[in-house]
């Protein structure tokens, strides 16, 4: 089946510009969805849970708001929650055996913010579980496949939200990114993937993983449609006090088809040995044409600190990890085991048969490091490096408004080639977990094609330089057509 | 390298978290991989480097003690895995 079936390939402002037109009723649009993921996702398998009542409700509200005059952007547009997001009254899973009927009693700040515009949810969107993966193989029931090739993954952890945006089974989606979740699916599967700068989004109901790296972000068909989801989801929110008090600009606003003054750097170390040549090949090509907008480049910086953010990332968010996953322990929601008496094995049960092995180890990771006499060779030290690679990045950005590398090394890999190998499943993020150890802006969009699979690139900002990213990657999607090929599911 | 048993059983524990002996031996080869690839940070010289917790520099967020609605207790008491009434059951802690 071809993916432009009547209007399941539409941007946010094309459907907008539908529904304004009253060409089409939010409730006639999300029916196509809804069929559009009975057609496809018995194969891409990208939903968790189809809220279809929920979306048929939401886009009758979304029609009277239309009707009223009252529409903005995202009025009426069906779109994806990743499934670690609260949403009150509708199962948030986090893909996870633990809380696999977990009904919220509330809804994230995101989903509030989703709400009031009018957005439709027509699915939460599969993850690896507790959002601890790159392939979404870690997902307690099922694995996503990817749209391009239903052989390989989608990256993850949000492989469910890129898929499915991919496959045209929503317009947008939203993901969370701890060391690479929203960009290295979104370059996956071709797509426009985003982690803003850290507490630039409310994190309020995401469930947490690693408090200090964890931000949400828009998974989108192109940079436009990615500033019109920021514009509703950014902003300081006072249950999240990690959010940041920046003012919100229009993310819309300062979109140019050129980028005479910019200059951008391209650190070498990205370029990692093992990275595949048909990708080097196709960032440095995308490179080249940033240059013909009229972007300076340097293709010459060096960040000698790189290679060490691997071991600073999986030492930093296990620990965080287990200290927020503590908190599973059978007594007031989630999976419980009960049947012991005892206090001490019914909690010791409940973890071991609620988590999964990547979970699992990630939680002895992060007691080993935090451990009486490890603790100083591990976690502080970590937390040292971790200021001397933000200390490169701010030095960078003295001199660059901008670095550009690409999302990841391979092309997506084929399903189950690195599910029992965590090491080399952990080195596909090595070009994206610098990025949330800074706490710094960073997007993936589509750059080009190896053998039919996608290729992302990268681009890193300053923090709460949002616009600047969104201005190179809009720039760039005015002169090129990756963002707009389409898979056949 | 392989970490010990007792030390796979000991981390395990502080997360107050079961295994099996499976796990534990899995746990041996696949940890001790991982631990051996942080080595690389003590090269790294950080003397007078402080540490990094978090990064924007938010310092001591405070507001004002203010009583709001909560959220029912029925609400939260629905994804009780057992209960007594209003209360959550769960077993004595105190043998």
């Amino acid at each position: 089946m071809k993916l432009t079936d009547k209007h399941t390939d539409l941007t946010i402002r094309a459907a907008h510009e539908l529904l304004k037109a009253k060409k089409i009723s939010s409730v006639e649009l999300t029916k196509e969805y809804l069929n559009r993921i009975k057609a496809v996702d018995s194969r891409v398998r990208a939903i968790v849970t189809v809220t279809e009542e929920h979306a048929l409700e939401q886009a009758k509200k979304a029609d009277e708001m239309i009707a009223s005059g009252k529409a903005n952007p995202l009025t009426g547009v069906p779109m994806l929650l990743k499934d670690n997001m609260a949403t009150k009254g509708i199962k948030t899973t986090c893909s996870s055996k633990m809380l696999e009927n977990f009904v919220p009693p509330y809804n994230a700040t995101v989903v509030e913010k989703l709400n009031q515009a009018g957005a439709v949810m027509v699915g939460k969107a599969n993850m690896d579980e507790y959002a601890m993966g790159s392939s979404t193989e870690n997902s307690a029931f099922f694995t996503t496949h990817n749209p391009w090739d239903l052989s390989r993954v989608p990256g993850g952890s949000s492989g469910g939200s890129a898929a499915g945006v991919g496959a045209g089974e929503a317009i947008f989606a939203l993901g969370s990114d701890t060391g690479g979740s929203i960009r290295q699916p979104a370059g996956f599967c071709n797509v426009t993937g985003f982690k803003p700068t850290y507490g630039r989004v409310s994190r309020y109901g995401l469930v947490a993983f690693a408090s200090s790296l964890d931000q949400i972000g828009p998974l989108t068909k192109d940079a436009l449609d990615c500033a019109l989801v920021m514009n509703v989801i950014s902003g300081h929110d006072k249950a999240d006090s990690t959010s940041a008090t920046e003012a919100v600009p229009d993310y819309t606003k300062g979109l140019t088809k050129d980028l005479k003054g910019m200059k951008i750097g391209i650190p070498k170390e990205y370029f990692v040995e093992g990275m595949q040549p048909e990708v080097d090949a196709a960032i440095k090509e995308a490179i080249r044409q940033l240059e013909a907008l009229g972007a300076k480049v340097d293709w010459n910086v060096s960040l000698p600190q790189t290679p060490h953010a691997l071991a600073v990332y999986y030492i930093i968010a296990p620990s965080e990890a287990s200290a927020n996953l503590a908190r599973y322990d059978g007594s007031k929601y989630g999976f419980s085991y009960l049947d012991t008496d005892s206090m001490w094995e019914g909690m010791e049960k409940t973890k071991q048969l609620g988590f999964g092995p990547e979970v699992k180890r990630r939680i002895m990771l992060g007691n080993y490091a935090l451990s009486s006499g490890y603790y100083d060779a591990y976690y502080l030290k970590a937390q040292k490096v971790r200021t001397l690679i933000r200390r490169e990045f701010d030095a960078a950005f003295e001199k660059y408004d901008a670095l550009v590398t690409p999302t990841s090394p391979t092309v997506p890999f084929k399903i189950g080639e690195k599910a029992d190998d965590p090491l080399q499943m952990y080195l596909s993020d090595v070009c994206t977990l610098p990025v949330n150890i800074a706490g710094i802006p960073g997007i993936s969009i589509p750059a080009g094609f190896a053998k039919g699979l996608p290729i992302g690139m990268q681009i890193i900002g300053k923090p709460f330089a949002e616009e600047t990213i969104l201005k190179i990657s809009y720039a760039y999607q005015q002169v090129t057509d990756w963002h707009k090929r389409r898979p056949e599911v | 390298m392989k970490l010990s048993r007792e030390e796979v059983i000991h981390i395990a524990a502080l997360a107050r978290m079961g295994i099996s002996e499976a796990e534990i031996e899995k746990a041996r080869e696949q940890l001790a991989d991982i631990l051996e690839n942080f080595e690389v940070l003590k090269e790294i010289d950080t003397t007078n480097v402080p540490p990094t917790s978090q990064s924007i520099h938010l310092q001591n967020v405070m507001r004002d003690d203010i009583p709001g609605d909560s959220l029912p207790a029925e609400d939260i008491l629905a994804n009780a895995p057992d209960r007594e009434g209003d209360l959550f059951k769960l077993r004595p802690v105190l043998e």
